[in-house]
């Protein structure tokens, strides 16, 4: 009743081709954005902002990136945290040696410099394939901390290896409160995610969806494999690069090298295959399960089961529920939640009349 | 419509938090957080601590009735030792109780570092015991941050001390080789230059060698080790990386008794597994293992007796990480109590009152006994200036079935550690934009 | 070149430990497609559970066959709540759900045994063998002997039962064809429930292995990440290759670490094997003894 398309033409090629065809879905992203931009700044609190909506929206980031690669691209990567270890690390550097470089500047050059860096750890993709490929990513995983580690130019020769992200400020604005660092990821976020959006359905996305098919059927109708893996590749970790910069800026503040291990590839991962591979929304959907799962099962056994179990058994549950609902949900939806949103949307445009 | 699912998740868990905090927040209660861990990799180590820690608020509680009458109150956060994870266990303990967070002690170097510009603005002292930033030792660039009791840099120096005394004097120092096996990552890299510095002063060579995490295999450090041939091996490792290293020098024919082991290498949960190899490592320690304390039979007689007592393998209370989390429970309190003479007695302390607290914390010989701790943890005088407070350590020796207890409490090298930090403190400040305080001018 | 030797044998030897847990991989990955993620969690929920009845006071060999019968009701319960319903769905949701497995055992074996960190002693002293020690100055270690002999043992079992029953000759017809498979006759689910317990047993092995060594704890886990670079060298559905890769990986990582490490500031074994086994996939993509796969339109 309420979605459905019935009554709207097109009746241009310019409105045919926008983003969000249907009118229920543009007004449903308006909402989303007026809630996120305006409603949600001034309700939440500091835990709200700093604790729970910051770090979502940075995983989310990374987590499209990983998406571009694996879910649109067919590209199979263990190494995201590296890439974004890569852009938080040369972001820092860029501010710390340019004077008066201007930090969104920075933040895309240390974007710039993660995809210079997957552009060359994607190079054995065009010869190996599948599972055998996170080989090359996982040699960027470890390789990247390594040198960073090692060599400490990169952390400024700080005696511990890690770095202090300095102060955010654009045209004289410092952003220090919570609401205005998560107004700045949020906005960035929202301009990369509406850019992946427009990427993917254009000839770009749909040369990446040929490879991912099948790459040698794409090499014959002359997609150009190489340029559009490398490509993939480059959007990719520029992606997770700027989702570093501002896990190291925006969220964290100091980080360590070792704070991007593989567990955090692996996270992110996770998002991409919970919340939907091969969908946008699905990073976001996935970075909320991944993400918030835990804190709300932690909340719920702090505060409800705190006297009644030992403690260890507790936080112990705690890990079995989480492992319980992912195989719950892969059960009930195998190409994540995004489907399932995709599947609601179907009986919605029916409702309340489905016969 | 990404967010709709998002939201319904949020809007349970709001909730469920807001209904949680309203029956916390009671009047006459000191609040702190605890973000432990107690499932993951370092689940072992994190039980036991925090174990201790409770056991020891449990015990000021049944027995004193609180601090001069104010109950003490806690609520723990998961953190799985994941630093996304401490933050939000930061964020979410720190408003919490009647006048929110009192201390803020993560027990990861991660979490340390990601919540160390966040405490000044939230002001909540961030308490580090033996782990966390060094050069926060500098009380002028960090006034919120008390990496209490000693940091790894004066463990590095209170080592050699020790090396040298067992060679029988520090110059005989001179032409000896020691090798530096080292976690490779920040936590393991920060000794370097202090043992360079000490191998240059005392004609030693010094010898580093990575060992990459997780450390679960090292036979080629040492095949390095064995061609090096050294007089004595420092451990710097973390988790599994100790029993393996305690097994890989058996394996090379390496003396157990010529290793010296960091803090963190040198709890019951590193020498168990190595079994009979262990027999005879020596490690650094802030405090010992042992039940044969006043403190410790206080805590089994009141609070273990009556049942209330938080661990569930009884057999660990007494154990290197069960006692440290009593030496955090004793600073904790003692920084309240420090605080209470100063602004009331028998009220709830603010964040910034706590930090007072710290900033004043007396613990004497004198004090130490009255608290039934005497040999157990050192003596401490924090000042503005100096955030460690102390910088002393004991050595402790593995018999094969516990910790032994092998020297009195060796104390760090000033000389060397102090300038050091101050001048990493003064470059933090500086990339920072930080003014120092002026410690003569603090009440 | 004394040296060189020791630091070769120590190699190779600990590129057995490493074929330990790649095993576990190969067998399920051969049988079912799916990349079992929780061969780790496995690994650590074995040695746990083996070691936590241990403390019971019940014998050894007791113990080992009741761990064994815990590993194939894991098997079988896998099989019933997590593969079955998501037959036929694409590998990386497969992929996902083991993942989700590796969550619920790694919290299960801790809700039941506890979190503390246990030694484990099999009898067999990891100390160098001294008359070799004697003549050659070359340490080799009796434990790191008896791995490989357990090993070897392990191999040449597990070739017989794929070689020479029935259940195995049903094994590696379902590894080639699920659909062919499945239209003769074999039962896929009981097939799949015996990999499952197989790996189950393969895990226990290499749990009471490296938890002998490092010690029962969570950080078992983590054996997981050494036989990641072996199963890419090896092709994920070779048991040799698991043996021959793990061989490799130990011994060049070492050779590296010593030799090359030295200079550039030591800890390269991190990824060292993982360049190793890209520059050789790079030179044939299917790996060591994977079949070459060949593209159709």
């Amino acid at each position: 009743m309420l979605y459905r398309e019935a009554g709207q033409f097109k009746s241009s090629y310019t409105s045919d081709q926008q983003i969000f065809p249907i009118r229920q879905d543009r007004i449903g992203i308006m909402l989303l954005l007026l809630v996120a931009f305006v409603l949600v700044p001034g309700m939440a609190d500091e835990y709200w902002l700093k604790g729970i909506l910051i770090p979502f929206l940075v995983f989310s980031l990374a987590a499209l990136g990983l998406n571009i690669l694996t879910g649109y691209a067919g590209q199979l990567s263990l190494g995201s945290a590296a890439f974004m270890a890569v852009g938080a690390f040369a972001s820092y550097n860029f501010m710390l040696r340019i004077d008066g470089m201007p930090l969104l500047v920075a933040f895309a050059l240390g974007g710039v410099m993660a995809a210079l860096v997957g552009i060359v750890f994607g190079l054995p993709s065009l010869r190996i394939k599948g599972f055998y490929l996170a080989v090359a990513t996982l040699a960027a995983q470890f390789f990247i901390i390594w040198l960073l580690t090692k060599v400490s130019w990169f952390s400024n020769d700080s005696t511990s290896g890690v770095i202090s992200a300095q102060e955010m400020e654009i045209f004289g604005y410092v952003f220090d409160s919570p609401e205005s660092k998560y107004l700045l990821v949020l906005s960035i976020v929202t301009v990369m995610a509406l850019m992946a959006k427009n990427m993917v359905r254009g000839a770009v996305g749909r040369a990446w969806m040929a490879v991912r098919d099948m790459d040698v059927a794409a090499e014959v109708i002359g997609i150009r494999i190489m340029h559009t893996k490398l490509l993939a590749f480059a959007v990719s970790s520029f992606y997770c690069g700027v989702a570093g910069a501002l896990y190291a800026y925006a969220y964290i503040g100091t980080v360590e090298p070792e704070g991007f291990n593989l567990d955090l590839s692996f996270k992110i991962l996770f998002m991409i295959i919970i919340g939907g591979v091969g969908s946008i929304s699905g990073a976001f959907l996935g970075s909320a399960f991944i993400v918030l799962l835990p804190i709300f099962l932690d909340v719920l056994v702090q505060d409800v089961f705190a006297g009644l179990l030992p403690p260890s058994i507790a936080s112990n549950l705690q890990l079995m529920v989480f492992g319980g609902l992912i195989i719950f949900f892969l059960i009930v939806e195998p190409h994540g939640l995004a489907r399932l949103w995709q599947i609601t949307k179907e009986k919605l445009r029916l409702w309340p009349f489905p016969h | 419509m990404k967010l709709k699912t998002k939201l319904l998740l949020s809007a349970v868990a709001v909730s469920s938090v807001l209904s949680s905090s309203a029956v916390l927040a009671q009047a006459n209660e000191q609040f702190i957080g605890l973000p432990s861990y107690r499932v993951g990799p370092y689940a072992s180590g994190g039980s036991g601590i925090y174990g201790g820690w409770i056991d020891y608020m449990n015990l000021v509680n049944a027995r004193d009735g609180g601090v001069n009458g104010v109950k003490l109150s806690w609520e723990e956060c998961e953190t799985e030792y994941n630093t996304a994870r401490g933050v939000e266990c930061y964020e979410r303990l720190k408003s919490k109780g009647a006048s929110g967070n009192s201390a803020f002690m993560p027990l990861s170097t991660g979490i340390t570092y990601a919540v160390i510009d966040k405490v000044a603005q939230d002001k909540i002292p961030l308490v580090t015991i033996g782990y966390g930033r060094t050069d926060a030792s500098d009380g002028r660039v960090f006034p919120w941050v008390f990496p209490l009791l000693t940091n790894y840099w004066s463990q590095s120096t209170a080592k050699i001390k020790f090396i040298g005394q067992r060679e029988g004097g520090m110059d005989k120092l001179k032409g000896k080789k020691i090798v530096n096996i080292y976690h490779d990552s920040a936590y393991g890299k920060e000794t370097i230059p202090l043992l360079d510095v000490q191998a240059a002063k005392y004609g030693f060579t010094v010898v580093h060698i990575p060992v990459s995490h997780p450390g679960n295999e090292q036979q080629s450090q040492w095949l390095r080790v064995r061609q090096e041939k050294p007089d004595w091996v420092i451990l710097r490792g973390w988790g599994v990386m100790n029993p393996t290293a305690i097994k890989a020098a058996a394996k090379i024919g390496f003396p157990r008794d010529k290793m010296v082991g960091v803090w963190w290498s040198g709890a019951e949960e590193d020498t168990v597994p190595a079994g009979a190899a262990a027999k005879g490592f020596i490690t650094a320690g802030f405090n010992v293992a042992g039940t044969n304390y006043p403190v410790i039979k206080a805590i089994q007689d009141k609070v273990y007796k009556p049942g209330n007592g938080n661990m569930e393998d009884k057999a660990r209370i007494g154990s290197v990480y069960y006692n440290r989390g009593v030496v955090h429970g004793i600073i904790a309190v003692e920084a309240i109590r420090t605080a209470q003479e100063k602004f009331g007695k028998g009220k709830v302390m603010t964040g910034e009152q706590m930090r007072w607290g710290f900033e004043h914390l007396d613990i004497d010989a004198k004090r130490l006994k009255a608290l039934g701790a005497e040999g157990f943890m050192p003596d401490m005088k924090v000042t503005c200036l100096d955030h460690e407070g102390s910088g002393k350590v004991k050595f402790q020796q593995w018999d094969g079935k516990q910790w032994k207890v092998l020297t009195d409490w060796i104390d760090a090298d000033k000389s060397i550690v102090r300038p050091m930090i101050e001048e990493s403190a003064a470059k933090y400040a500086k990339e920072k934009g930080i003014t120092p305080r002026d410690c003569s001018k603090e009440g | 070149m004394q040296f060189f030797f020791e630091v070769l044998i120590g190699g190779l030897l600990s590129g057995v430990m490493y074929s330990f847990v790649a095993l576990g991989f190969v067998l399920i990955y051969k049988a079912s497609g799916v990349f079992n993620f929780a061969q780790g969690a496995m690994v650590f929920f074995a040695a746990l559970t083996f070691v936590g009845i241990l403390e019971t006071g019940v014998p050894f060999w007791l113990a080992l066959i009741l761990a064994f019968g815990a590993m194939v009701i894991l098997g079988i319960a896998t099989e019933r709540i997590v593969l079955r319903p998501m037959v036929n769905q694409p590998p990386i949701a497969l992929f996902m759900a083991t993942i989700g497995l590796t969550f619920l055992i790694e919290g299960l074996a801790q809700a039941m045994w506890g979190s503390s960190v246990r030694g484990l002693d099999l009898g067999i002293q990891d100390e160098p063998i001294a008359w070799i020690m004697d003549a050659t100055d070359i340490g080799v270690s009796k434990f790191d002997l008896f791995a490989a002999g357990v090993a070897a043992v392990l191999v040449t079992a597990l070739a017989l039962f794929f070689q020479y029953t029935r259940v195995g000759r049903a094994l590696r017809a379902v590894a080639d064809d699920h659909q062919a498979a499945l239209s003769i006759g074999i039962p896929l689910q009981t097939i799949w429930r015996i990999v499952w317990a197989v790996a189950g047993f393969v895990a226990l092995v290499a749990g009471l292995i490296w938890g002998a060594r490092n010690g029962v704890q969570f950080a078992l886990t983590f054996t997981a990440l050494k036989a990641l670079p072996v199963l890419i060298l090896g092709g994920f559905t070779s048991v040799p290759g698991a043996i021959v890769g793990g061989l490799i990986i130990g011994s060049t990582e070492k050779l590296a670490e010593v030799y090359l490490g030295a200079h550039v500031g030591g800890g390269i074994d991190a990824w060292f094997p993982y360049i190793l086994a890209l520059g050789f996939l790079l030179v044939r993509p299917e790996g060591l003894f994977g079949e070459k796969h060949i593209d159709r339109v």
